[in-house]
């Protein structure tokens, strides 16, 4: 047993926020152990300087006072309110990505990691990132609830069966980091971990080129795209979907939605859910027919397809030519169903 | 304590005066008793009995973590080791470890009531409590459950092939019990105050069991529910809370959590009752600030039902749903400063004694200090996501309810132990354990406030190799741990037969329960007091003369009849 160098109070320090998030920590360490100590000194003090010194003593009546009990009170609370205050403000940085983050694709599964880069290569429980670019990771589960967490990036985000979840860090120092599963997920739970790779820009370039892959994922979409005669009707009896990505889409509901990966994913894989005006539901479902990676793969393709900046809030009230609601041309013919399964 | 056998207590005095104890020693007396006093006992046998299965689970997860190989036990057996110990430490001990024992035992006492509102219901909820303890158990020696104590979907639903649906009948039924519990309780303590008892007055104890209880009775049936749908999701496998079919993963999480998070307080406000009579007894003062103990147990107790979702904060709940519930859970941390301010203002210029009971009452405050601000990490957003299922959170709530609920819990029991069973246990031996309690919790848990900062995941049953030492620490500190919980089991019940006798009132204590003898009779008081002052009145103490004991000044209700006390019992010692 090597104990020499387990005496650190700290990981690394290797994300955009993680210097931020500690001194935030250093700052709750320091009030915390302010109060310990005090509670702790008085509790010592009193026990010796009012210890009972003989067995019939009798103390005076200490009368309570409010006006304490509210000061300490409200002391209390504003302090309280400064950690709130700036744990939030942080909060939303550590959470809301950068809009030109490079993005990976994250599939967990029992009990390993597939991680998949836009370029087409893939990875298991292994994650390769250059130093000093923003990456979003847009992750999502084949089974249960896993999590994606980098203590040495201070982030983790769960990773959903069913839906995306991101999760964003731009790295700052060169190395290899810990990736852990942080939500348990059964039996090999523990075995779940990996590493994830961060390098200087050459590195990451030379790793990208040393890595042959098939084909990238917007071409690996593009191919489901015809296999699955999605263009038979996309963009004459269904919405095109060039521009769809990142617009706010207006529904047959009267609600409107910006068209993100969870929405993209829902409508392929249940297309009644939310359904855009002025068409009718004929859309099959393909839950089922498509896996995890080919449904990412779909996911990049569409977004491909000549992507708007991302709209943060769906608005009411948008300019009617920012709506994706196009009526179509004509009025659409008897229903001709795609059959299940696709063409292959 | 736990014996094996009912604890009957024989008689030593020539005269014997009729106890609860030894109003009829047959085993069919005690299982059909209504007496709230011998429930009490009952019950902490079972939850003794349960405290050391949960205990064994956790002494073998140590082990594993001495090294950082999966090498003593297979991963799926850890993994069923944690969620034993979760799911019976939780539901089995902490929830009704100081409600069913010391609150059964002592409200009644302490109100001047002759027993809860509903006797047979009382009889009923142990029953119900050892029958879902009897599923939970045979859930363990069938091959165990590996969900965790949380049950999260759609693992527990669809994918663990365990017992689950064993585990959770045994909660759902346990769950009853509680109910039942906060139920007599509330009513007990609306209906049954001896004239003179007003709000005013009401012991803090009974203030924290109030609220304690209102939980109970709103939270529980969420459980009830949350279990009841895992169960058709998994039985008749009725999509919903699986993804793939439609349902709602998230969903189950807010629901559990809806119950949980008021059901943590559950497991520490109980532990503020407590403290609070400990606190004003071996202090002889008013607890400072009467109002705004009783207060903020109840402050406590109505925010503890809007702040489940910080469990969720990296689940995929909104970021604005987080930033809200960072707030909410932010405010409940103000009553329990509160709480421990006061009771630190308690010993201000008091006549501070330090008996066992005051020991593990000044090693409660500073825990539950450590615990409570640990979760202030913990509700600041930016921090809790670093944070949040790490060791830093396994070591937040073990501060809270280990070195704050177990060690309330032990206070209280070292503290009514001579009301309840009339002897006294060896003082040397209870400050012994307390300091090692004390020393051993700290030593296993505060390294893992450290382990999580750097990472190291929960429910993991290897780690890497930098993680070492910090576990080596942790798991000595538990064997530590584990001795200075087994040496109370061993002393009282040694006491319990060969104790000096301990009189009625011992510490000199002013509630209403140590005006009666000890072990008190089946009927509590021969006649019911008439209450005329606070229980906290300790500056109106007399002193008896010279070297004589100081007595409280003219018990409640005992100088009716004339002028003469009704039962003089207590004023011969």
């Amino acid at each position: 047993m090597d104990f020499s160098k387990q005496f650190r109070l700290f990981p690394e320090e290797a994300s955009s926020v993680a210097g931020r998030v500690d001194t935030l920590a250093i700052w709750l360490f320091w009030v915390s152990a302010f109060f310990t100590l005090l509670i702790c000194v008085l509790i010592v003090w009193f026990a010796i300087r009012y210890r009972r010194r003989t067995e019939n003593e009798i103390p005076p009546e200490t009368k309570s006072h409010e006006w304490m009990e509210w000061s300490w009170s409200a002391a209390i609370f504003v302090i309280l309110m400064v950690f709130f205050a700036w744990g939030a403000k942080l909060y939303v940085v550590v959470k809301k990505p950068p809009t030109h983050a490079m993005e990976i694709y994250v599939v967990g599964k029992q009990w390993m990691w597939k991680v998949q880069h836009p370029e087409g290569q893939r990875e298991i429980d292994e994650l390769h990132v250059p130093v000093g670019r923003a990456v979003k990771l847009i992750m999502t589960s084949e089974d249960v609830i896993h999590d994606f967490g980098l203590p040495d990036f201070r982030i983790k985000q769960d990773v959903l069966p069913g839906s995306y979840s991101t999760e964003w860090f731009t790295a700052t120092k060169p190395g290899e980091y810990h990736l852990f599963c942080q939500e348990y997920c059964g039996t090999l739970h523990s075995e779940m971990t990996g590493k994830v790779v961060v390098m200087l820009p050459h590195d990451y370039e030379a790793w990208l080129a040393g890595t042959v892959p098939d084909v990238s994922m917007v071409q690996a979409g593009a191919k489901l795209f015809s296999t699955y005669g999605c263009a038979q009707c996309h963009g004459q009896l269904a919405p095109t979907l060039a521009g769809l990505y990142g617009r706010p889409v207006q529904l047959d509901n009267g609600k409107t939605v910006v068209a993100d990966e969870n929405y993209i994913r829902e409508s392929i894989l249940n297309p009644p859910a939310k359904l855009v005006a002025n068409y009718p539901a004929r859309m099959p479902s393909f839950r089922g027919q498509l896996s995890e990676e080919q449904l990412i793969d779909l996911v990049a393709y569409i977004k491909s397809l000549g992507a708007a900046a991302p709209v943060t809030q769906p608005v009411n009230g948008v300019a009617p030519d920012a709506i994706f609601n196009q009526p179509p041309a004509r009025e659409p013919p008897p229903i001709v169903p795609v059959p299940k399964g696709g063409r292959r | 304590m736990t014996t094996g056998t009912v604890p009957y207590i024989p008689a030593v005095e020539v005269e014997e005066r009729e106890t609860y104890l030894n109003v009829s020693g047959k085993i069919r007396s005690w299982l059909l008793t209504r007496d709230h006093k011998r429930i009490a006992l009952l019950y902490l046998i079972s939850i003794t009995f349960f405290f050391f299965i949960g205990g064994a689970a956790a002494t073998l997860m140590r082990l594993e973590l001495m090294t950082p190989a999966r090498d003593l036990v297979r991963p799926e057996t850890y993994n069923r080791l944690f969620t034993i110990h979760g799911v019976v430490m939780v539901w089995f001990f902490l929830i009704p470890a100081v409600p069913t024992t010391i609150g059964n035992f002592v409200i009644p006492l302490m109100i001047g009531a002759r027993d809860l509102a509903f006797p047979r219901l009382n009889l009923a909820s142990w029953y119900l409590f050892v029958f879902g303890g009897c599923f939970t158990v045979a859930a363990i020696v069938l091959g165990g459950v590996d969900t965790g104590w949380t049950f999260y979907t759609p693992y527990s639903s669809v994918y663990s092939n365990t017992n689950v649906v064993l585990t959770i009948v045994g909660i759902f039924i346990t769950g009853f019990s509680s109910i039942f519990t906060g139920i007599n309780f509330i009513v007990t303590i609306h209906t049954m105050r001896a004239p003179g008892m007003y709000w005013r007055r009401l012991p803090l104890f009974c203030w924290s069991l109030y609220a304690t209880s209102c939980i109970l009775v709103l939270a529980t049936p969420v459980l009830a529910m949350t279990v009841t749908l895992l169960a058709i999701e998994r039985i008749f496998h009725v999509p919903i809370f699986d993804p793939n079919r439609g349902g709602d993963p998230l969903l189950f999480q807010h629901l559990f959590w809806f119950y949980s998070h008021p059901a943590v307080y559950v497991m520490i406000v109980p532990g503020f009752a407590v403290v609070s009579e400990v606190v004003a007894c071996f202090s002889r003062k008013r607890v400072f600030g009467y109002w705004f103990v009783a207060g903020s147990s109840i402050a406590v107790a109505f925010i503890s039902f809007l702040v489940w979702g910080h469990h969720l904060f990296v689940a995929g709940m909104s970021m604005y749903g987080g930033i809200v519930f960072s707030f909410l859970s932010f405010t409940v941390a103000v009553p329990s400063a509160i709480k421990v301010f006061n009771w630190t203002a308690t010993m201000y210029n008091g006549s501070v004694s330090l008996k066992t009971p005051m020991l593990y009452a000044l090693g409660f405050i500073g825990l539950f200090t450590m615990g409570g601000l640990t979760g202030v990490f913990l509700a600041t957003l930016a921090v809790d996501v670093h944070l949040t299922d790490t060791y830093f959170i396994v070591a937040h709530f073990h501060y809270i309810m280990v070195g704050g609920m177990v060690t309330a819990f032990l206070a209280g029991i070292h503290f009514w132990f001579p009301k309840a069973t009339g002897k006294m246990y060896p003082e040397w031996a209870g400050r012994i354990a307390a300091g090692l309690i004390f020393f051993g919790f700290n030593l296993t848990f505060f390294p893992q406030f450290i382990l999580g900062y750097l990472g190291m995941p929960r429910r993991y049953a290897g780690y890497p190799e930098e993680f070492h030492l910090l576990n080596v620490m942790s798991s000595a500190g538990a064997s530590i741990l584990a001795l200075g919980y087994v040496m109370p089991l061993v002393y009282l019940i040694w006491s319990i037969k060969y104790g000096k006798d301990a009189g009625p009132n011992p510490w000199k204590a002013m509630g209403m329960e140590w005006t009666v003898p000890s072990p008190p009779p089946k009927e509590n008081f021969t006649k019911i007091p008439v209450v005329t002052q606070e229980a906290y009145a300790y500056h109106m103490m007399t002193p008896q003369g010279g070297d004589g004991p100081i007595l409280p000044p003219a018990p409640p209700g005992e100088r009716v009849e004339g002028g003469k006390p009704v039962d003089v019992e207590w004023s011969k010692q």
